[in-house]
């Protein structure tokens, strides 16, 4: 909205300040003036950006009233002297039969004016604000609108056939508009009608039929009040927004109407003309006890002061300051006790209700920057989430092993919740969403780490290794569960030379679970091929026998492994991608560990290598079975160094260098002993099948 | 010490044996000067000093063997010496020479470092940590809530009416088969952090301090700054005597701890349907101080939170559950901001969905 600073002056004289600093003095209170550009000797336009809120201020009486207010200047009233006018013969007939829709309609009715290009003042800010002038019945109700924002129309009164009536519109009517276009009403449109027809949409745009003309002589002023809301539903339905209906549609100022009327037909009698009898002004009483007429609001400093806390140059907002502020802004102030008020509401501004909407008003006005900056003191505790130390202590471990850190989508498509939700049916649909790849909210951090690691793959990124902690959903309409989650994929080099492999994120997994406290911690699996069907829990998305299931203290606490092939191929990724969820919502469940440190051997350790050659069918576990089950306090370590399957190992086996340390608290081993020990060593691996290596 | 001879020794006389023992010193010095690495000292070492093979050894066993009884005293004494000068030259050699010996193992430094990779915290996460620990060394709480929210919780107890035309500002994005439920239970997606306030009120009697970061959705189509999905962190105080005063004081000490002292915080009048009054707030350029750049687009100012006091029938809906939040008696203030739009002026993020995209190479640069 452009406003021109002359015309703000015309209406405060006393301005003192310059068309800039106006402009800051506005803006700090919320008037905001965007852009100031120089007009030269007509002093300046101001590019406006009103809040919605203030329908009242988007006109230059109303910015001329906060002007006056923030400087504490007496704001000009409107000079709506006429022409004195004839009697008339016959006066107009207004008749409302919707009082709820309609609540004021003013009827003024101008003879013999002289249609003519607008001249003088009207013209002049009509250049100034890049209006275009049509001539000056029109240009006079388009003037009044910049003027002080009421929205009036004038009708060709020889084109009318018999008195207004404001009502409904009959489904199925039709109303060509100012526009050109012909419109087809229903009875939730109001409209403005003649005994025959309708004459324009109320509110919204008038009509086509009587519209003025070159030819036309005598005209009918419209100044009205019509319900926010049906208008809104109008200039929705028909996609009809104009000047009118934005401001009807916020709550115009009810007792506008008169004064707009005179406004408008000042300026057309200007030219020619006289008024035709007097304004015709029908009152639904009932509108104006919500409008004109609210409740006067009991009002005290002492809430003022409460609120807003000291100034920069008092302990508060001072009383002659809020009775300032607040007559101002054009509220009565009647006193009601010591520094309290009983407040009458000004017809304007219908988003004034409540005492706080004053205690904003008297700290916009007398501005935000000049209230004491101070801190208030506290008397309660900070308190940490009870996850706060483990989701900290999850992300830390990843980040140190070399993982990066992201965050996706929290939807997902259908086909995708299907194959990765937890349990089947549980996933939750979208009613309205964004596309059909996010109609679900996500049941799985997966989804979107595939996505992720696909595109790192088609960008050619040597090596991907990211992990995602979000929310997973799962429920149905009546009700949504939200578990947090921790998601996990690797691809290609990401952590070294060489390519992830499962032992990669099984060492990551191992790494999360020992920040845990557990009794027991455990990986296993279900290959697809062994066991009853009920068993096989190995989830679709993983290869049957390059996963695990991680288990803590009993619970599932999670899965990963290698995507399973078919789904690597639905989604066209040709290397293979390890993956990985782990349920925070269970890990959570235990505490974090709290290291308790064992006391260190003063003797020298023994270290001894064991090279076997085993059967394939005795995995590693066996091994660490076997050797826990000799229970010899003294064999402190035990780890595989190496494994060789293929070339270097026999058919069927895999070779096993096997590292162990032997140390003794209480002093240093003797060879016989370690030579003992050793020998249990190679006689448990034996029984197991077994063959020490040469 | 290609020489293994012992030098001949022509007499007993002082001046002969004075002769064989300076010709065998300038053998010394002159291996001595060849010294030039560790190896080669230790070389010398063995040649001279070495206990079975050492020439000096040698040569005393081989001059002293032949030597009459009163020779053998002149004679040891020139060995004890000329053994001290050895070991003076070895001691020298292992001072001396060190610079040029070490030199000679010299590598390129120029090479780069090898380095095991770390994993890169999000920058969102990084900078929701950074603005929550800001506020709760001021003594707030973090609070959280659920991302699907209730009508009542997202919209309704925060004063946006149904038919409110502020609630058409936040394109909602809801949960299937709601239609049969009244308004108030039917399940979205939350559009701010700000149901969280109600939730805590609720739950928790004045006073109250909480830190809401998390994560919001909106029916937002992506552009270089709009995303469906973005973070929020909101804050909350209530109390009894908190002002309007209180909320520039606390958001200007906040700015100033996560900016920098010199940012200055200056606050407009603004609109929210459950603050009042509310305010927009910019701080001052924290990129140029002020002079005007292109991340404050020239202006010196960057707005970056909305906030205001809590609005009274605010507390009206809390008060349902929990009486003590009577507008009379008590008020607060209430603040948000956008994490997103502060890590992207701050890590100079051109485009949103990057945030949002996985790329390794750019999450690799906040490593």
């Amino acid at each position: 909205m452009k406003i021109l600073s002359s015309w703000l002056r015309e209406y405060v004289p006393g301005i003192a300040v310059s068309d800039r600093e106006l402009a800051d003095d506005l803006t700090l209170r919320g008037i905001a003036v965007e852009g100031v550009f120089d007009l030269g000797a007509h002093g300046s336009l101001f590019e406006m950006d009103i809040t919605t809120n203030r329908v009242d201020a988007m006109n230059h009486y109303g910015i001329a009233r906060e002007a006056a207010t923030i400087y504490g200047l007496e704001l000009k009233l409107l000079d709506t002297s006429l022409p004195a006018a004839r009697v008339a013969a016959r006066p107009v007939s207004v008749s409302i039969e919707e009082p709820k829709l309609c609540g004021r309609f003013t009827a003024r009715v101008l003879l013999d004016i002289r249609l003519t290009p607008s001249s003088g003042v009207v013209a002049e800010r009509f250049r100034l604000l890049e209006q275009k002038p049509i001539f000056n019945a029109v240009d006079a109700t388009n003037y009044v609108v910049l003027a002080m924002g009421q929205p009036t129309h004038a009708f060709d009164l020889d084109k009318l056939e018999g008195g207004i009536i404001v009502r409904r519109a009959r489904n199925g009517e039709k109303l060509r508009t100012l526009d050109g276009v012909e419109r087809l009403l229903d009875a939730d449109d109001l409209v403005v009608a003649d005994e025959k027809k309708a004459l324009g949409l109320a509110g919204v745009m008038g009509g086509w039929d009587t519209m003025i003309t070159p030819e036309t002589r005598n005209v009918l002023v419209e100044a009205a009040w019509f319900d926010p809301g049906v208008v809104r539903r109008s200039s929705k339905r028909h996609l009809l927004h104009t000047d009118a209906s934005h401001r009807f549609e916020r709550g115009a100022d009810f007792n506008a109407p008169p004064v707009a009327s005179a406004l408008v037909s000042r300026i057309i009698l200007e030219a020619g003309g006289h008024p035709e009898g007097e304004l015709v002004d029908v009152v639904v009483e009932e509108a104006v006890a919500r409008t004109a007429k609210r409740a006067s609001v009991s009002f005290s400093l002492g809430e003022v002061r409460r609120m807003l806390g000291p100034t920069e140059d008092a302990e508060g907002i001072l009383a002659g300051t809020a009775e300032g502020i607040l007559s101002g802004l054009g509220c009565g102030m009647a006193n009601a006790g010591a520094e309290s008020w009983s407040v009458t509401l000004p017809s304007w501004r219908l988003d004034l209700e409540r005492g706080i909407d004053l205690v904003e008003e008297i700290a916009r006005v007398y501005g935000y920057n000049r209230f004491r900056n101070t801190v208030p003191a506290f008397s309660g505790t900070v308190v940490e989430l009870p996850w706060a130390g483990k989701e900290s202590a999850v992300r830390a471990t990843l980040l140190a092993l070399g993982w990066n850190e992201a965050i996706s989508s929290s939807f997902c498509a259908s086909e995708d919740a299907a194959r990765f939700v937890r349990e089947p049916g549980a996933a939750v649909a979208i009613g309205n969403p964004l596309s059909e790849e996010a109609g679900m909210l996500r049941p799985s951090l997966l989804p979107g780490m595939l996505d992720m690691l696909a595109l790192n793959i088609s960008r050619d990124v040597e090596g991907t290794a990211l992990f995602e902690m979000g929310t997973v959903f799962s429920g149905g309409p009546e009700r949504v569960d939200e578990r947090p989650s921790l998601g996990f994929g690797a691809t290609g080099q990401a952590f070294g030379k060489q390519d992830v492999d499962f032992y990669e994120l099984k060492g990551t997994v191992e790494a999360l679970l020992g920040k845990f406290a557990s009794r027991s911690a455990y990986f296993d699996h279900f290959p697809a091929a062994s066991g009853p069907a009920a068993l096989r829990l190995t989830p679709a998305w993983l290869h049957p026998g390059r996963s695990a299931r991680a288990v803590l203290d009993g619970a599932t606490v999670g899965w990963f492994g290698q995507l399973h092939p078919a789904e690597a191929e639905r989604r066209k990724l040709k290397q293979a991608v390890w993956i990985g969820e782990l349920w925070l919502d269970r890990l959570y469940r235990q505490g974090l560990r709290q290291p308790v440190v064992e006391e260190l051997s003063r003797y020298q350790p023994v270290r001894r290598d064991f090279s076997l050659m085993l059967p394939d069918s005795v995995a590693y576990a066996k091994v660490a079975e076997a050797l826990e089950g000799l229970a010899i306090p003294e064999l402190r370590i035990f780890e595989p160094k190496e494994v060789l399957r293929g070339k270097m190992a026999a058919p069927a086996h895999y070779s096993l260098l096997l590292g162990v340390v032997f140390q003794s608290h209480e002093r240093t081993l003797r060879e016989e002993e370690v030579q003992g020990w050793s020998q249990q060593v190679v006689a448990a691996l034996e029984a197991l099948g077994g063959k020490l290596r040469a | 010490m290609q020489n293994d001879e012992i030098p001949p020794l022509s007499g007993w006389s002082e001046a002969e044996l004075d002769r064989a023992f300076a010709a065998v010193a300038a053998e010394v010095e002159k291996s001595a000067a060849s010294i030039r690495s560790p190896d080669d000292k230790e070389q010398f070492r063995l040649a001279w000093l070495g206990r079975k093979q050492g020439r000096l050894k040698a040569i005393s066993d081989a001059w002293l063997k032949s030597a009459p009884a009163e020779a053998k005293k002149q004679i040891g004494q020139r060995f004890n010496t000329l053994k001290a000068e050895i070991e003076q030259r070895l001691e020298q050699a292992g001072a001396g020479s060190s610079d040029s010996a070490l030199n000679a193992e010299a590598i390129d430094i120029t090479l780069p470092g090898t380095r095991r990779k770390l994993g890169a915290e999000h920058p969102l996460i990084k900078t929701w940590n950074e603005i929550v620990a800001v506020f709760q060394r001021m003594g707030y709480s973090v609070g959280v809530g659920p991302e699907v929210e209730t009508d009542y919780y997202n919209f309704e107890s925060l004063n946006f009416p149904p038919g409110h035309p502020a609630r058409d500002t936040q394109d909602t994005l809801v949960i299937v088969g709601q239609e049969r439920k009244p308004l108030r239970d039917r399940l979205l997606m939350r559009t701010h952090t700000s149901p969280v306030q109600i939730r805590t009120m609720e739950q928790q009697p004045p006073p109250v301090r909480i830190i809401i970061p998390g994560k919001v959705h909106r029916n937002d189509a992506a552009d270089a700054t709009h995303y469906p999905i973005f973070h929020q962190v909101e804050g909350l105080c209530v109390d009894t005597n908190i002002t309007f005063g209180d909320l520039k004081g606390t958001l200007d000490a906040a700015m100033k701890a996560f900016f920098g002292s010199s940012v200055k915080t200056r606050f407009f009048p603004s609109f929210f349907p459950f603050t009042e009054p509310s305010a927009d707030v910019q701080i001052s350029c924290p990129f140029c101080g002020g002079s005007g750049c292109r991340k404050c687009k020239q202006s010196g100012w960057i707005e970056l939170l909305g906030c205001g006091m809590v609005d009274p029938a605010v507390f009206g809906f809390v008060s349902q559950k929990q009486s003590l939040y009577d507008p009379a008696r008590i008020s607060g203030f209430a603040f948000g901001m956008g994490i997103d739009r502060i890590a992207m002026m701050k890590y100079g993020i051109g485009d949103i969905g990057l945030l949002y995209s996985g790329d390794q190479r750019f999450l690799e640069q906040f490593a």
